[in-house]
């Protein structure tokens, strides 16, 4: 029990943390070219891809999970979850480990690039883009030295639904 | 004096300490109080409840639990006069005994979770009790609230000595305790005797020095000042004297000056209550005992390891290919003791049922029986206490919905009195609980009816019994027709069925309508480790569990046959159908054999028999269970994962899933009928008629063969 209390951090100042005035730390990483950002509290560790072990029948995005110190985590794929092509998972790929609430994920990434300090107002609206969906998980843009960089909202990312059930049923058994 | 109160962390401990007693004698006071029995008196039980209730009473005043302590004397009472055979052990009186014990569960309950007790609570039981106790109407001696009822009604003073012996604290005792009790019985005044107290420098600490003597306005009895002092009349001079008033004016020291003092005790207590209590495990010595031995052996095999080989004269190889042929058994051995540690007999969760039945068939007017078996079955501790909900919820419901009213039941030819099987059985490395009752059944056309008024099923879906009895697994699916106390309020089968998944285990659903519906939760024996065959299919590799595999052979072609798009195989005379895994995970890459290169033939617990097609029998190893479900969704058909030696992670097969999802995916490509969650990729026209012809398979069959 406190093993995988220990291993999966409560993490609840993700999204409440975009809203303060203040300015927040993020971390920075790139996918087909595009960069990416996303609040660096979340992120437990990076570490060099290694390989998965695939799941049946699952969405494309679910690469598969690795074992993480003991602890089986699931990686997804960043990439295909934009729907824009599977990245190519080599040697040279990076997986960061992020905790999603009660859950420890990986996250495929191309590369990391930075980190950045970013005040929370200098974070604009997504604007209304084909996309659709996929907007949803996007929580912010931000331009740093010219660059536009996307600032991702981690709960959004993951059949989130799937993680407020899990809370109701622990509350419900809590009860 | 302050110096010798515990710190809040002893309290604390002490306090747990308490409660793991109570959780520990509840259950048997309640199992014995179920046994009394009017005809057979049996003088060794009543002892053994009076016990169970003293301690708890003493335990209780200990910590301050007043309306605990109240109850728990009267009952005491109660006990103590048929324990004398003043009172005969009537079927009302035993009756009386039961719902006490029932009180006093709760009452332990919300000291626990320091929840406030509704005014009165207990009191209708309670007053019984005192009826019982003096039938002529005359109060019983009952400390506190009870106590100023109105039956005494004189205003009395009392002037009450109290020395301690300078052994008192090493007794736990406390006057800080004693004072406080007093002030509830009335006006209280205390007065400090100094006198005793020695100069510093020679102050022992873990002696009492003071004395006290009160001056007490109060309703109470000689007997129920008495009853204050009752731990500490081995440790001090004591006299009480009933007194006309004009207290002592000098050297008072206003009752009011200990009051910040106690207030201040009492909340931290209740602050502390809330923090959660460690858990324990009550161990068998013996079993202890083993697993010392085995760590002597652990090390006696590691010296042996790393001796030179000169030492004992053979050669180097052999002995290290010794020395962990031993090292593997005794770590086998050594992990059997620590799983034997955490075993409990299901005893613990079943012996919790008998109140809840008894109470909830109360409250409906329904007469219900509880039956265990196997209540000596051991389970694994983490998953016995994962257990206790699903078990209350299901048998809620059975009483709730399953089971008709009296009047009912004797309409539909059934005794009047429902009974509810409550058993647990070991099989195959796994523990099987069963909830039965012999109730109403579920009624599929309500619970139909009710999905599709919810929007869980579309109106013209056509679905069999068994997938209308599914149904009442889907979130948020309730028949009770409005929200009562007991059930409906949304928490429902799917949070028991949620709940079991996990701790990696299964429910299944058996139910006759009118004849009553049976559930079977299946868990693993223990969740940490588990024998399997590590197989390979494709590029994949999986690992089955070794207790649920029969055997696994090379089928010659001709075994191979095709029913209506699937195929079996038929060994010794019994056709078994074959679950290719590939195509059930949907794994790329081919084989370079079209026949089945291996078939691993498993029985589920329900005793259905598949072969599942594999690659490749890797071989046969321990693994460590690791829960998949912690940071990823339910993978259908995968119960877990574990950990490679080369740091791999490979997917342990939920047999029941896979078997139900081959079917289930048989089904849909059938008939579009129940949307459901398993999104298994199977070819539809493979074996897409199986599913029927099993049914009507064994005379065909038998004709080709």
């Amino acid at each position: 029990m406190t093993e995988a209390a220990l291993a999966v951090p409560r993490q609840k100042s993700v999204d409440r943390s975009l809203g303060a005035d203040a300015a927040h730390q993020f971390i920075s990483f790139s996918i087909g070219g595009e960069e990416y950002a996303i609040d660096i509290t979340a992120v437990r560790e990076i570490r060099g891809w290694s390989g998965t072990t695939a799941l049946p029948n699952q969405p494309d995005y679910v690469l598969g999970v690795m074992n993480l110190r003991g602890t089986i985590i699931p990686v997804y794929d960043l990439k295909l979850r934009f729907g824009t092509g599977a990245t190519e998972a080599a040697k040279s790929k990076i997986v960061i480990i992020v905790a999603i609430r009660e859950r420890t994920v990986g996250l495929l990434v191309d590369a990391v690039s930075d980190i950045l300090t970013i005040e929370t107002s200098e974070i604009r609206p997504v604007p209304e883009m084909d996309r659709g969906a996929v907007a949803e998980f996007l929580s912010g843009i931000v331009s740093v030295e010219g660059t536009m960089v996307v600032v991702l909202s981690l709960e959004h990312l993951f059949q989130r639904d799937e993680v407020e059930q899990l809370r109701e049923m622990e509350d419900a058994a809590i009860q | 004096m302050s110096s010798d109160r515990p710190s809040a962390l002893d309290l604390d401990q002490f306090r747990a300490t308490f409660f793991d007693e109570c959780a520990e004698v509840l259950p048997d006071l309640d199992s014995r109080l179920s046994t009394l029995d009017a005809n057979a008196v049996d003088g060794e039980n009543l002892n053994a409840i009076f016990r169970a209730v003293h301690s708890i009473k003493a335990g209780a005043a200990a910590f301050n639990f007043r309306s605990l302590v109240t109850f728990a004397h009267g009952f005491e009472a109660l006990l103590d006069r048929l324990r004398d055979d003043r009172l005969e052990l009537s079927a009302d009186v035993a009756s009386v005994c039961v719902r006490s014990g029932d009180v006093l569960a709760s009452l332990v309950e919300a000291a626990q979770k320091g929840t406030d007790i509704p005014e009165g609570f207990g009191a209708d039981v309670l007053a019984e009790v005192e009826a019982l106790i003096n039938p002529e109407g005359t109060p019983a001696a009952i400390p506190e609230e009870k106590a100023s009822a109105p039956t005494v009604s004189e205003m009395q003073s009392w002037r009450i000595n109290f020395t301690p012996h300078r052994e008192l604290f090493r007794h736990a005792n406390e006057p800080l305790l004693i004072i406080r009790e007093l002030k509830r019985l009335g006006e209280l005044e205390v007065c400090c005797d100094r006198t005793g107290l020695p100069e510093l420098a020679t102050l022992d600490p873990e002696e009492a020095y003071l004395g006290f003597s009160f001056s007490l306005r109060s309703k109470a009895s000689r007997a129920d000042i008495q009853e204050v002092f009752e731990f500490v009349d081995q440790d001090c001079d004591l006299v009480i004297e009933a007194f006309s008033p004009e207290p002592p004016k000098e050297a008072k020291v206003p009752s009011r000056a200990l009051l910040p003092g106690s207030a201040a005790t009492a909340k931290s207590a209740s602050s502390e209550r809330k923090a959660k209590s460690p858990s324990f495990v009550r161990v068998d010595l013996a079993r202890v005992d083993r697993l010392i031995n085995m760590v002597g052996e652990l090390v006696i095999t590691q010296a042996m390891l790393t001796q030179q080989p000169s030492e004992v004269g053979t050669n180097l190889r052999d002995q290290r290919v010794q020395g962990a042929d031993e090292l593997a058994a005794h770590i086998r051995e050594l992990q059997e003791c620590v799983m034997a540690i955490r075993m409990q007999p299901a005893r613990t969760v079943f012996a919790r049922m008998n109140r809840l039945v008894r109470e909830l068939s109360n409250k409906l007017g329904k007469k219900v029986r509880l039956v265990t078996s196997g209540d000596e079955t051991e389970v694994d501790k983490t998953i016995v206490e994962e257990l206790v909900d699903p078990i209350t919820h299901m048998i809620r419901n059975a009483i709730d919905h399953g089971i008709e009213m009296p009047e009912q039941r004797l309409a539909a030819g059934k005794p009047e009195e429902a009974v509810i099987h409550l058993s647990a059985t070991q099989r195959a490395g796994n523990i099987l609980i069963t909830i039965e009752d012999d109730g109403a059944g579920i009624d599929a056309e309500k619970v139909l009816a009710k999905a599709i008024s919810k929007g869980l099923v579309r109106p013209d879906a056509d679905l069999s019994e068994e997938e209308i009895h599914e149904l009442i697994f889907a979130p948020g699916f309730s028949t009770a027709d409005k929200v009562t106390e007991v059930s409906g309020r949304g928490v429902g089968m799917d949070v028991v069925r949620r709940n079991i998944a996990s701790i990696g285990g299964r429910i299944h659903t058996n139910s006759q309508k009118g004849q009553g519906s049976s559930f079977t939760v299946v868990i693993p024996l223990t969740l940490a480790v588990l024998d399997g065959m590590h197989v390979a299919v494709r590029g994949e590799k999986y690992i089955i569990p070794l207790a649920s595999i029969v055997e696994s052979l090379r089928p010659d072609r001709r075994q191979i046959r095709s029913v209506a798009g699937g195929d079996v195989i038929f060994i010794r005379g019994e056709y078994i159908r074959l679950i290719y895994l590939h195509q059930l995970f949907n794994v790329a890459g081919e084989s370079e054999n079209s026949h089945p290169a291996l078939v691993v033939v498993v029985e589920t617990e329900n005793g259905t028999k598949a072969g599942l097609v594999v690659d490749e029998l890797i071989g046969q190893q321990q693994f460590v269970f690791k829960n998949l479900n912690e940071n990823a969704d339910p993978v259908p058909g995968i119960a877990g994962a574990t950990i490679l030696g080369n740091g791999r992670v490979a997917l342990i097969l939920n047999l029941e899933d896979i078997c139900s999802i081959a079917s289930a995916s048989l089904k849909r490509n059938s008939k579009s009928g129940l949307e459901h969650q398993h999104e298994a990729v199977l070819d539809a026209g493979e074996m897409s008629a199986l599913a029927q012809a099993s049914a009507s398979a064994e005379p065909v069959l038998q004709t080709q063969a």
